[in-house]
């Protein structure tokens, strides 16, 4: 047998599990995509790793503690100009924001794609700022918490645990947020000066990769953390 | 848009030599001198904890004759050896080391697909061993509370290193971490998408399988080391209550209350027991290609190798509270995990037959890589065996922080690991360096280790079957362990000293050879995997001169009946041979 007739070289490229085998069973590289993707995508995973373990150890921990666990509706509750205090508002309004922000990431990339390099530009220099947005609010939010005698240590409503992992998760989860924004101002820099304009534009759907791993981690902070 | 892969690249030839000395030994982005530094950095932490453990036997063999050991020190000297041992000697020279020169080499690329994030993977690792071993001069010392570090002990008062060598330890190990991280997404992404033409998975040497496999294994259970680290830091510095109940400390109320102290040890050992794989996957890779090039075979069944470590890697995921069944968790726990550990024996005991069905009728040569390998097949049996045991709920608890522990895990994944470095050491030495090293000197150091090991180890289990508990100190005033231990673990402290010893047989051959070696030829065992196919010896910068290597046929075409060579290397041209047909051995 000769070399060509081991390794299938046609370029179809069939659905399902056909395609998952030929993949695998190709020569010089396992997926059609660039490095920089394959390893973005490597990445998230062993991230999701990360705050999996964080979300189990707050599970462990809120079920293992004796002490009440705070509620959600009247911590997280905001009153404006005097009125009764509305639950969870500001996590509604911080989640639309980086909801809104993954929508304006998605157009970016359609647009890197497109070459149009001004609206990428654009578009996210707005993700960026709306990424910049949650952030401040988060750090209103805490701020709010720690008038209240919210501590890592310690809180006034019950379990200590509360606090610690709320400051811990939310900051973990923010830090990575801050990142993402350091991230697409560096990425949308270069597509600006139009150091892509040869290599094409995989790096802003790579960065919207991880932009997009990051709200989806929201979702699931935003759903253990205030709505159970 | 379709994209090109890198074989097919029009850049593909194109090097970038560096030129000062700076760029090109120290801040260097050349995969093959970033892995000599990770060599180097981990073998010098190595000797340390090489250090630290005659330390240790030292209090043991020979109680309150060391002035300098006092209980605190060597409870230091317990944890460090252990920590370094694990995860800044093994974990690093493997993946670090051999993955780093080995990677590029077999799958025949020029370099790791990026190479700037794999100089900072080395310069992360420096910075991490620094912060361990500055815990060594700060107040207090470095953490005493074994390498498990488990909470609420590790951060409590009386601990050996509470009061700053726990958070340096903790510091270091997210340093390594991230360290880690940025080499191993090299690694993984550089075998699956940057291999060379011809070069499909199946055809790749086992070595590579062994590396891909225990990075992504090390890609998915770090980050449990790294959650439980940031938790335990802040338990310690900010006096939250993850891990830390209620408890009495010096006389006074903590101020802790309600953690958990089972969740840390869930979450260290699902990291701890994958640790175990990122260990061995790379070494049963290693040993695979070493046995198999120097017994002129295939190597037998290598799907099934392939597979075999594939589903080790995944079963590692399912095992970890094999190490907590006398911790208290639910006895149906125990159960299942005693399941799980004992069908992972399956994957292992597979993979020892073919390495034995590999030397059967063999053309064996009896050189020091294939002395290593092969006394580690011993090793590796003898420590698996006694899993066995300890994998058993009813059997381990009896078992449970013994002496016969201590041999099981010093046998599986200490001694064995460290006899595959060796004969990879030895055996890639002549393409690293372009020098042969001393046979002599080396059969030598062989010969030392490997009787030497069986000398400290085998006594330990009779000692764990009398019930001397680990970790001590000292033995006290228990009956049950008579007095005739004490002259043992004399023994195995002489013994371990001779080994510590004898190890100096190494050091002086990989130096003096540098020097003084014969040239190495390019190919000096007549193997066929990519990385002696070079176009120099050692390799240069870029790897393959002006074109990269097209590949034929898979690693393992030793004694071909009808070829002119008993080797036939992946990148020459010809009839693939089907692999059924080998005769086992016979054609020399």
């Amino acid at each position: 047998m000769s070399q060509t007739s081991t390794i299938d070289t046609q370029d179809s490229n069939p659905e399902g599990l056909t395609g998952f085998v030929k993949d695998w069973s190709a020569d010089k590289q396992t997926y059609n995509v660039p490095w920089g993707k394959a390893m973005m995508w490597i990445f998230l995973v062993s991230d999701t790793f990360i705050f999996s373990c964080f979300l189990v150890g707050y599970m462990t921990v809120r079920i293992s503690t004796a002490e009440p666990w705070p509620l959600a509706t009247e911590v997280f509750a905001l009153s404006f100009f005097g009125s009764e205090p509305i639950p969870l508002i500001l996590i509604a309004i911080m989640t639309f924001v980086l909801i809104t922000s993954s929508g304006t990431m998605a157009l970016a990339v359609n647009y890197g794609y497109r070459r149009d390099r001004q609206k990428t530009v654009w578009l996210m220099v707005a993700t960026a700022a709306l990424g910049a947005t949650f952030v401040g609010m988060q750090v209103f939010e805490w701020s709010k918490l720690i008038g209240y005698g919210v501590r890592p240590w310690g809180n006034p409503w019950g379990a200590p645990q509360f606090g610690s992992v709320f400051y811990m998760v939310t900051g973990f989860h923010g830090l990575h947020v801050s990142a993402g924004v350091i991230y697409l101002l560096v990425v949308a820099r270069k597509v600006w000066r139009g150091d892509y304009e040869k290599k094409g534009y995989e790096i802003v759907e790579i960065t919207g990769l991880y932009w997009h791993f990051v709200d989806l981690v929201w979702v699931f902070i935003f759903a253990f953390f205030y709505l159970l | 848009m379709a994209y090109v892969p890198l074989a097919d690249q029009d850049d593909a030839h194109a090097l970038h030599d560096p030129h000062s000395f700076v760029t090109k030994y120290v801040w260097s982005q050349d995969h093959k001198v970033i892995a000599i530094q990770y060599g180097a950095i981990a073998i010098f932490v190595g000797l340390i904890a090489l250090g630290l453990s005659i330390i240790m036997r030292l209090q043991i063999g020979f109680p309150d004759t060391v002035s300098f050991i006092d209980p605190a020190f060597y409870y230091q000297a317990v944890t460090m050896h252990g920590m370094i041992m694990v995860i800044y000697l093994l974990t690093a020279l493997f993946l670090g080391g051999f993955g780093n020169y080995l990677i590029p080499l077999m799958c025949g690329t020029r370099d790791m697909v990026f190479p700037f994030l794999n100089m900072l993977s080395v310069w992360f690792y420096l910075v991490s061993v620094i912060i361990l071993l500055a815990s060594f001069f700060i107040p207090g010392g470095p953490t005493g509370a074994g390498w498990t570090l488990y909470a609420p002990q590790s951060i409590s008062h009386g601990t050996p290193g509470h009061e700053g060598g726990i958070l340096l330890m903790l510091i270091s190990l997210a340093v390594f971490i991230v360290a880690f991280t940025m080499g191993g997404l090299n690694y993984v992404t550089t075998i699956l998408q940057a291999r060379t033409r011809g070069l499909t998975l199946m055809r790749l040497p086992l070595s590579i399988w062994g590396i891909f496999t225990a990075t992504v294994l090390g890609l998915f259970a770090f980050p449990a080391l790294l959650v439980s680290a940031i938790m335990l830091a802040l338990d310690l510095v900010l006096g939250t209550s993850f891990f830390m109940p209620a408890m009495m400390q010096l006389g006074e109320q903590t101020s802790y209350d309600g953690g958990s102290p089972i969740l840390f040890q869930h979450l260290f050992w699902f990291f701890g027991h994958p640790e175990v794989y990122i260990v061995a996957l790379p070494a049963f890779g290693l040993v695979s290609d070493v046995i198999a090039t120097h017994a002129r075979k295939n190597i037998f069944g290598y799907r099934m190798m392939v597979w075999a470590i594939i589903a080790i890697g995944g079963l590692s995921f399912m095992v970890w509270a094999h190490h907590m069944y006398v911790s208290g968790m639910n006895p149906y726990f125990g159960f299942f995990f005693a399941t799980t550990t004992l069908i992972i024996a399956i994957p292992t005991a597979l993979k020892v037959y073919n390495w034995v069905l590999t030397l059967w009728q063999g053309n064996l040569r009896l050189n020091t890589p294939m002395l290593f390998a092969i006394g580690f097949i011993f090793t590796f049996v003898h420590g698996g065996l006694t899993g066995l045991f300890l994998g058993n709920v009813i059997i381990d608890i009896p078992l449970a922080d013994t002496y016969f522990v201590v041999a099981h895990f010093h046998m599986v994944m200490g001694v064995s690991p460290v006899l595959v470095l060796f004969a990879a050491l030895y055996h890639w030495y002549p393409k690293v360096s372009g020098r042969m090293y001393n046979e002599t000197m080396g059969k030598v150091h062989f010969w030392c280790t490997f009787l030497g090991t069986y000398a400290i180890y085998l006594p330990m289990h009779y000692l764990g079957f009398l019930g001397m508990p680990r970790r001590y100190f000292e033995m006290g005033n228990t009956d049950f362990v008579p007095a005739s231990a004490q002259a043992l673990n004399a023994n195995i402290t002489l013994a371990a000293i001779f080994v510590a010893v004898a190890q100096i047989l190494f050091f002086v051959n990989i130096f003096w050879s540098l020097r003084n070696g014969e040239k190495a030829p390019g190919n000096p065992w007549g193997a066929t995997s990519l990385e002696w196919q070079t176009p120099d010896t050692p390799p240069k910068h870029g790897n393959w001169g002006e074109e990269l290597p097209t590949v034929y046929r898979w690693a393992y075409d030793y004694s071909v009946p009808g070829h002119k060579e008993d080797f036939i290397p992946q990148n020459e041209p010809g009839e693939e041979y089907e692999k059924t047909l080998h005769k086992s051995g016979g054609y020399s």
